[in-house]
C-alpha cells in the first residue's frame, strides 16, 4: 500500500482547540473538551521538520485560536525556516499591531481571517461574542503588515441572504481572496444542522449572487477573487474529501493526534497514532488508520465498480459514518447511496417552516439560542457525555 | 504587452522556491502551489524585478546556449501576467 502513497502536500497544526468564540458551525469536534493536553513547543517544531522532510509545503496554524499559544511567534519562525509556506487561520482575536509585525517578521507569509456577517448583528450573534467591529480593525491590520489576506466567512441559511454585501464588505477591506465556505456538516454544524441549512432556492440566488459580483469584479479590474465552496448536501454529487484519505492533506489536532481531515477522529475502530509517540513518516504511511480508505480496495462495489471512483474517491467517511452509520459506505450525497434519502429528507426539512431563532441578538453568555447550541465547554462536555451515535433519523437534531 | 525593458517582478502574493522532495520549482500563494515545468522556472528566478526583459533573454540564451528565445519569454512573461504571478495589472 504504501508504494504508491504521496507525501502529505498540505499540514493543518491544530495548535489548540481554546478559542474566544462559540461558533455554532465549528468544525472541532464535539468532545474537545475532553482531549488531553496540548503538545508543547518542542514536540511541535519536530513535528514541523519531518512533515517538512516528507515533503509537505502547506502549513496551516490553525485551532480553536492559533493566537491564543504564545510560542506561534516561535513556531512560525521555525517552520519559516525549514521552508513551508506559512498560513494563519484566524479569528483575529488577539491580532495586534504588534504581533502582526513581530510574525510578519518571524516569517509569516499569510493571514486567513474569518468573518461570519456582513453585519454586526449576525456576527456578534453566530459567535456569541461582541467581535465584529473588532474584526473590521484587524482586517486592516493585517492589510497594514503587508500580508495577503483571505476573508473567510462560513455561510448558511442566516447569512446567506447577505452573500452580495459580504463580497462589497471583503472588497473595502482590501481581502485577495474571499472564501464563501458553505456549511459542512461536521463537529458543532453535524449538531446545529437543522437550524443551518438553507433551502436549494436559498443556495441557488446565492450563487446567482456570486457569480454576478465575479463579473463585476472582473469588469471592474479588481483582484478580489472569490471561491465558493459548494454546498455538500444540496450538490447531487459526493465532494473528494480531502483530496482523498491520507491522500496531501495532514491534520495534527492539539494533543498530537494525527489525522486525515479535522473530523475523522470520531470515526468507530480506527485508532489514529499520536505524534508524542510516533513519528509522521510512520503515522503517514503505516498506520492502520491512514491506510484503511486509501486506494480503492476497501470500497464496496457500487464505489469500487463506479467510474468516478478515481475522482471523487468514494466522496467523505465522516459523511458516510454520520448519515449511514458506516464509514465504509457509499458517501450518503451520491445519487447512487441507498441512504441518499436521508440527505434528500434533511434538504426538504430545509424548506419547511422553521421555528425560528428569533430574534438574532446576541446574549452574553448564552449555552444556545432556540434551536442553535453555541461552542462551549460546558456545552462540549455535556453533549458527549454519551458516546456519539448515527443518528437512524438524522433530520431530527 | 510587455517592453524589451520591463523589468518583471514575482508579485508579493506568491513565492518562488525549489523543492527538493519534488525535484522542482514551485509557486506558492495562499494554500496553493503551482508546480513549475523547467522553462518557467528558469524566467521567473529571474524576475527580479531588476534585471529587463531583454537581460533576461540573453542570460538564458547564454545558459542554454540557444538563441532566438525571446518571442517564448514574452509569450510566457505575458500568461504569467495574466495569472497574477507577476507584479503589475494584468
Amino acid at each position: 500500500m504504501a508504494n504508491d502513497v504521496r507525501p502529505p502536500f498540505w499540514l493543518l497544526a491544530e495548535l489548540t482547540y481554546r478559542c474566544p468564540l462559540h461558533c455554532v458551525f465549528c468544525s472541532n469536534p464535539i468532545d474537545y473538551a475532553r482531549h488531553g493536553e496540548e503538545v508543547d513547543t518542542a514536540t511541535w517544531k519536530r513535528v514541523l521538520g519531518e512533515a517538512r522532510a516528507l515533503g509537505a509545503v502547506q502549513l496551516g496554524f490553525s485551532g480553536g485560536e492559533p493566537l491564543l499559544r504564545d510560542d506561534l511567534e516561535e513556531l512560525v519562525a521555525h517552520a519559516h525556516r525549514l521552508g513551508f509556506y506559512t498560513n494563519l487561520i484566524t479569528s483575529g482575536i488577539g491580532l495586534t499591531v504588534a504581533r502582526a509585525r513581530a510574525l510578519k517578521r518571524s516569517g509569516l507569509d499569510h493571514v486567513q481571517l474569518s468573518f461570519q456577517d456582513s453585519t454586526r448583528e449576525l456576527n456578534d450573534f453566530i459567535t456569541s461574542t461582541r467581535t465584529f467591529d473588532l474584526k473590521s480593525r484587524v482586517a486592516a491590520v493585517i492589510k497594514d503588515a503587508g500580508y495577503p489576506m483571505v476573508l473567510n466567512c462560513v455561510m448558511h441559511r442566516f447569512n446567506l441572504p447577505h452573500v452580495g454585501r459580504i463580497i462589497e464588505m471583503a472588497q473595502r477591506m482590501g481581502a485577495d481572496y474571499l472564501e464563501l465556505a458553505n456549511t459542512q456538516y461536521y463537529g458543532w454544524a453535524w449538531h446545529n444542522r437543522a437550524a443551518l441549512m438553507p433551502t436549494a432556492l436559498e443556495l441557488r440566488d446565492a450563487e446567482a449572487l456570486v457569480t454576478a459580483h465575479r463579473e463585476r469584479l472582473r469588469a471592474g479590474g479588481s483582484p478580489m477573487k472569490i471561491f465558493w465552496v459548494s454546498p455538500d448536501y444540496a450538490d447531487a454529487r459526493p465532494k473528494p474529501c480531502m483530496s482523498g484519505w491520507g491522500a496531501v492533506f495532514l491534520v495534527v489536532a492539539p494533543d498530537g493526534v494525527a489525522l486525515p481531515c479535522h473530523s475523522a477522529r470520531m470515526l468507530p475502530g480506527l485508532a489514529f497514532p499520536n505524534l508524542r509517540e510516533t513519528s509522521v513518516r510512520a503515522a503517514w504511511y503505516d498506520s492502520d488508520a491512514f491506510n484503511r480508505y486509501r486506494g480503492t480496495a476497501w470500497m464496496n462495489d457500487t464505489c469500487g465498480n463506479c467510474g468516478d471512483r478515481d475522482k471523487d474517491h468514494a466522496g467523505c467517511r465522516c459523511q458516510a459514518f454520520l448519515v449511514a452509520g458506516d464509514a465504509a459506505a457509499t458517501d450518503p450525497v451520491c445519487p447512487k447511496s441507498p441512504h441518499r434519502d436521508r440527505i434528500d429528507a434533511m434538504l426538504q426539512a430545509a424548506g419547511a417552516p422553521r421555528d425560528d431563532v428569533a430574534p438574532l441578538r446576541f446574549v452574553p453568555g448564552a449555552a444556545t439560542a432556540g434551536a442553535l447550541v453555541f461552542r462551549g465547554e460546558a456545552a462540549s462536555l455535556a453533549l458527549s457525555a454519551a458516546p456519539l451515535v448515527c443518528d437512524p433519523d438524522p433530520t431530527s437534531s | 504587452m510587455i517592453g524589451a525593458h520591463d523589468t518583471p517582478q514575482v508579485a508579493p502574493l506568491f513565492r518562488l522556491q525549489f523543492e527538493p522532495v519534488q525535484a522542482a520549482w514551485v509557486l506558492l500563494y495562499p494554500e496553493g502551489m503551482v508546480k513549475l515545468n523547467t522553462p518557467a522556472a528558469e524566467i521567473l528566478r529571474r524576475c527580479d524585478g531588476q534585471r529587463s526583459v531583454d537581460a533576461i533573454v540573453e542570460e538564458l540564451e547564454t545558459a542554454f546556449s540557444h538563441c532566438g528565445l525571446a518571442d517564448d519569454v514574452r509569450a510566457f512573461l505575458e500568461q504569467a501576467r495574466g495569472r497574477g504571478w507577476l507584479r503589475g495589472a494584468p
